[in-house]
This record gives C-alpha cells, structure tokens and sequence, in this order.
C-alpha cells in the first residue's frame, strides 16, 4: 500500500495534539501550587497538595464508591445481555422480533442522552405508580439505566467479533453430537472471549463516566462521581479536579495497556497452537 | 435423537433472543411510549406535575389528549431558535470533525500495517477517560486568563486577551474534541479496506495523485462519511455536556432547555413535547444510521 502525502499525515498529527494538549495541560496544573488554576506559581511548584486534598474530600471519595458498585453491577449485566443480543444477531439467522432488537440495540448508540434519560425516569415513576417498584430513584435505577445503554455498545462489539468468525466450527461440534449448551461453553464462548472483556471495559466506562442520565434517573440521595465534578466545575476551574482527572487518566491509560498486551499475548498463543496443530497434521 | 436436539435449540435459541429483547421493550421502547404519552398531557400542579392521561366523563374512560405542549413550542420564540441553534452546531461541528478526521483515517489507514494499531489505540484511548473532565480541561485552555491566551500574550501575538470561552466557537471545539474519535473509526473502517491497484492503475494511466483521490478513494468512503457523521451529528444536536459549560448564555441549546423545563420549572408535560420534536428531527438520520451506519461500525474489531 502506497504511504499517505504529506498533508494527512500533518493533519494526524495536529488531530494528535488536538485530543492530548487539554489532558497534558490538566496533568501539568494539577501540580501547580496556585488557586488560580491557570497561572503557574513557580516559587511553590511542583506540588502534591491538591492530591492530598482530594484524598481528604469525603464527598468525592464517596461519590466515587458509588460510581464504581453501580460501574461494576452495569458493566457485567450488560455484558450478559449484550452478548446475548450479539449471539441472537450473528448466529440465529431471519427470527421473529430481530428488527426490532437491532432497532433497539442500535438507537441508543446515537440517541442523546437528555431524551434517553427522560424516558427511563418518567419508566420509573409510571412503573412506581403502577406496581409499588422500584421504591424511589437511586442506585437501583441508576443501575438498570446504564445497563440498558451499555448493551448496546456490548452487543456491537460482540456481534462484530462473532461476524468475523464462520460458524463451521460450532456446526461441526453439533454434528459431532455435542449440545447447544456445550458448544455455546466449549467454542461460542472462548471465541467471543477478548470482546467480552472489550465490551465489559467499555460498559464500566460508560456507566463510571455518565452524566446527563445518571443526573435523570438518580435521586436526591445518590450523586455519583461525575454529578459531583459536575457541579464542581460549573462554577469555574477546580484545581483538584484537575488531580482527580490525572489519576483518572494514569489509571485508564494503565489498564488500556495491560489489555492490549494481554490480548496480544493470547492472539500469539492461539497463532501457536493453530500452528502446532498444522504441523501435528503434517 | 435429532428432532429432540432441534426442539432443545429452538427452546435455547427463543430464550436468548428473548432476555435481551423484553428488557429493551420494557427499558428502551416503552419508556418512549411514556413519553409520547405524557406530551399529550397538561401540566398540573400535583405529584406527579401532570394530569391523568384517562378522565373519566359519566363513568367512561376518555384518553385526555392536549396538543397544548406543541402549541406553546411554535408559539413561544425560544424553543424554534434552540432547535434551531442546535441543528447548526452540531452541523457545523459535523463538518469540522469531517474535515479533521477525514485525513487523519486517511493517513493512519496508509500507515505501515506495524504502525496503524499504535495510531488507532492513540485515538481512542482519550475517549476511554472521561468525557466529563476532557471538556472540563477546555474552560482551563480556553478563559480570559487561560493557558492560550497566556501563551499567545507572552508571544506577543496578541495584547488584550481574546474571549474564547462562552462563545459558539468554544462549543465547535468542545463538540469537535470530544466525539472526534467517533468519525475517525469508521472512516478508518472504511479507508483501510480500499484496494492499492485501482489507485496503481490510475497512476498508471497517467492520473496525478490528487486526481485519483478524487475521482476513486472519496467516492468509496462515502459510506463510512455518512457514518462517521450520522455518529457525530445525531448526539450533538442533544448536546448538554459542552454547552453548559464552554457555550454562551444568552442562547440555549435544547437539550439544555428539556434539561430545564423538567428541572428548574418541573414542566414534565413540556419536557416531554421538547423531547418528542427533537426525536422528530432526528428521526430520519437515526433511520439512516441503522441501515449504514452499524454495518460501518461493525466491520471494525
């Protein structure tokens, strides 16, 4: 393949420097000794004590337990139905209903959000009118929200990987006489493996970062972490914000990398055994 | 033998397929219908703020239906201009992102096969920390007294700083920023799949670079174009994030002002209307993303 001209690839590197120089500029001050955010206070810089301070605010250290059991409860319920609805898209052919599930599975990938989060709370109050459940908006609401939109971004990833493989080896499986079940267990499943754990790293993104709909569905009670940031930085540059933001960068970054060696190491695995077992057949 | 596993998967296969589908009925479809339903509904001074949907006349059910929401949206002159202030950010936003990410796919899909991997995980991995605190890094770059202006006043480029914050410009990069990724994945999708010898071939024939670029390789990533944009275009119309707090004050956008209607004026009725006007709008481009758009997004791991 011939290399790009000159012109793409200034514009990929001005794009670069595009999405990086806000999350550098935030890393830099979050060590600035200065209030004022913006200007940096040479004579006491660099310094830790926004870091400390963060530590010692009990209503973000809150804020952030609770976006992390309602990330962790999202992430794996929508990575139950995600794959399902990914398995039912890719494996199952013309069934009753499908339109429909790719209609709904799709349509919250796009839908903004103020409409999605105004519908699931007025679900919630019309079903509390109706049968008594659930009891008032909070983390349970929170949590079924999120699953709700984060299937649909499972259920992409899972049907896409599942779409690249032919499904020869699970039919072969069937017709060797093993069950559904065991062959959902046995072959479906360690196929779809590495976008399961996409999906579910995705979901817990999505779920730990939500705002416009969390802000819906949460009641009075609950604000989760970036409720919190939120009405912090309405009211203007918060220098431990900018700390928050650069532990939450270092921590993501650090996962990202582990994930993607670890995916790589087991593509390397499987490309090793499919070799071994070419050379057994020789 | 044979006749039992079949009825077994059919057994499985209806329950997989059905899990997911009732919940997004109950959790997705029927919300809206709720919504559809409470637009149609008058304002109330009660818990819950609005009127039954069902009154009962001599002992009957009557449905309640007041199209009064919708005439107040036409008549009152904020909600036509937040429509339509949102319908040109997000479209201007569209295209800025186009005009950016379009040669970025571009260089990253010609890149050495060793290198692309790198380049896609660099683009991504902004939009794996959070949404929230990336824009938030804007007000810090973007302030009377923020770090650009503080840069180009010590360059002496300029002497009284520029007011970049709270103004539609602020919006454009704050919208561009955040949902560039969304229009560099399926474009790359796209680009990466083109084929060397057609663009061998007219080079060959005589044909200069920017030539065949023209006439061979943007004809063929027109569908990865619609989709990357229809990624971009459709969530920003109902934007909140980036204009509450990089846009301007004097004119809303509206998912800002559905935000407030239920909010600040405890309008559910009104919300409701606002809500369903904007689904209108985007109705048609929602349509054309599920028919292109996934089918692009798909074909990327």
């Amino acid at each position: 393949m011939r290399s790009s001209g000159w012109f793409p690839r200034t514009m990929l590197a001005v794009g670069v420097t595009f999405l990086y120089a806000p999350i550098v500029s935030m890393m830099v001050f979050s060590f600035n000794n200065s209030r004022l955010v913006t200007v940096w206070d040479a004579a006491h810089s660099p310094t830790l004590k926004w870091y400390g301070e963060l530590l010692g605010n009990d209503e973000i250290l809150g804020a952030a337990w609770l976006s992390i059991r309602i990330a962790l409860i999202a992430a794996s319920g929508a990575m139950v139905l995600g794959t399902l609805t990914g398995v039912a898209l890719a494996r199952f052919g013309p069934f009753r209903g499908r339109t429909l599930l790719v209609g709904m599975t799709t349509a919250p990938l796009v839908m903004p959000e103020v409409i999605t989060g105004l519908a699931l709370l007025l679900l919630f109050i019309t079903l509390q009118q109706a049968v008594g459940w659930p009891r008032g908006t909070g983390m349970l609401t929170i949590i079924l929200a999120h699953i709700t939109f984060c299937t649909a971004y499972v259920a992409v990833v899972v049907q896409s990987r599942l779409v690249g493989f032919d499904e020869s080896l699970e039919e072969a499986a069937l017709d060797l006489g093993a069950r559904p079940g065991t062959v959902f267990r046995r072959i479906t499943l360690p196929l779809v493996a590495p976008a399961l754990l996409s999906g579910w790293l995705l979901s817990f993104t999505l779920s730990w970062d939500d705002l416009v709909i969390t802000q819906f569905v949460a009641g009075p009670g609950s604000s989760t972490l970036p409720m919190v940031i939120f009405s912090k930085v309405r009211l203007g540059v918060s220098p431990d914000v900018n700390a928050l933001a650069t532990l939450m960068v270092l921590l993501v970054a650090t996962g990202i990398i582990v994930s993607t060696l670890w995916m790589r190491y087991q593509n390397r695995r499987r490309e090793r055994d499919v070799r071994l077992a070419a050379a057994a057949n020789h | 033998m044979a006749q039992n596993l079949h009825s077994l998967n059919q057994r499985g296969r209806r329950l997989v397929a059905g899990i997911p589908l009732v919940w997004m009925i109950l959790l997705f479809l029927l919300p809206f219908l709720i919504v559809l339903k409470l637009s149609f509904s008058q304002e109330r001074l009660a818990i819950p703020p609005y009127a039954p949907f069902l009154e009962w006349i001599n002992g009957l059910p009557h449905p309640a239906l007041h199209l009064s929401n919708y005439a107040f949206l036409f008549t009152d002159p904020l909600y036509i201009s937040a429509y339509l202030y949102s319908l040109k950010v997000a479209a201007v936003s569209t295209l800025f992102c186009l005009l950016l990410g379009y040669p970025m796919a571009y260089a990253i899909a010609r890149a050495p096969g060793s290198r692309r991997g790198m380049l896609l995980m660099l683009i991504v991995l902004p939009f794996w920390t959070s949404f929230l605190l990336r824009v938030y890094a804007w007000i810090g770059l973007l302030k009377h007294d923020g770090v650009i202006n503080n840069i180009l006043m010590s360059l002496g480029v300029i002497h009284q700083p520029l007011t970049m914050l709270q103004t539609d410009f602020a919006v454009y990069v704050g919208i561009v920023y955040s949902y560039l990724p969304f229009m560099i994945l399926p474009l790359y999708a796209n680009l990466e799949k083109h084929d060397g010898a057609l663009l061998e071939a007219a080079a060959d024939l005589g044909a200069r670079p920017f030539t065949a670029f023209l006439r061979i390789t943007l004809p063929q990533s027109v569908p990865g174009i619609i989709a990357g944009s229809l990624l971009v275009f459709i969530p920003a119309v109902g934007e909140y994030v980036v204009p509450s707090l990089l846009g301007r004050t004097d004119q809303l956008m509206i998912g800002r002002v559905l935000s407030d209607e239920f909010f600040e004026n405890r309008d559910w009725p009104l919300a409701s209307a606002v809500a369903i006007l904007m689904l209108l709008l985007l109705v048609i481009p929602i349509v054309l993303f599920q028919r292109s758009g996934v089918r692009q997004i798909g074909s990327h791991p």
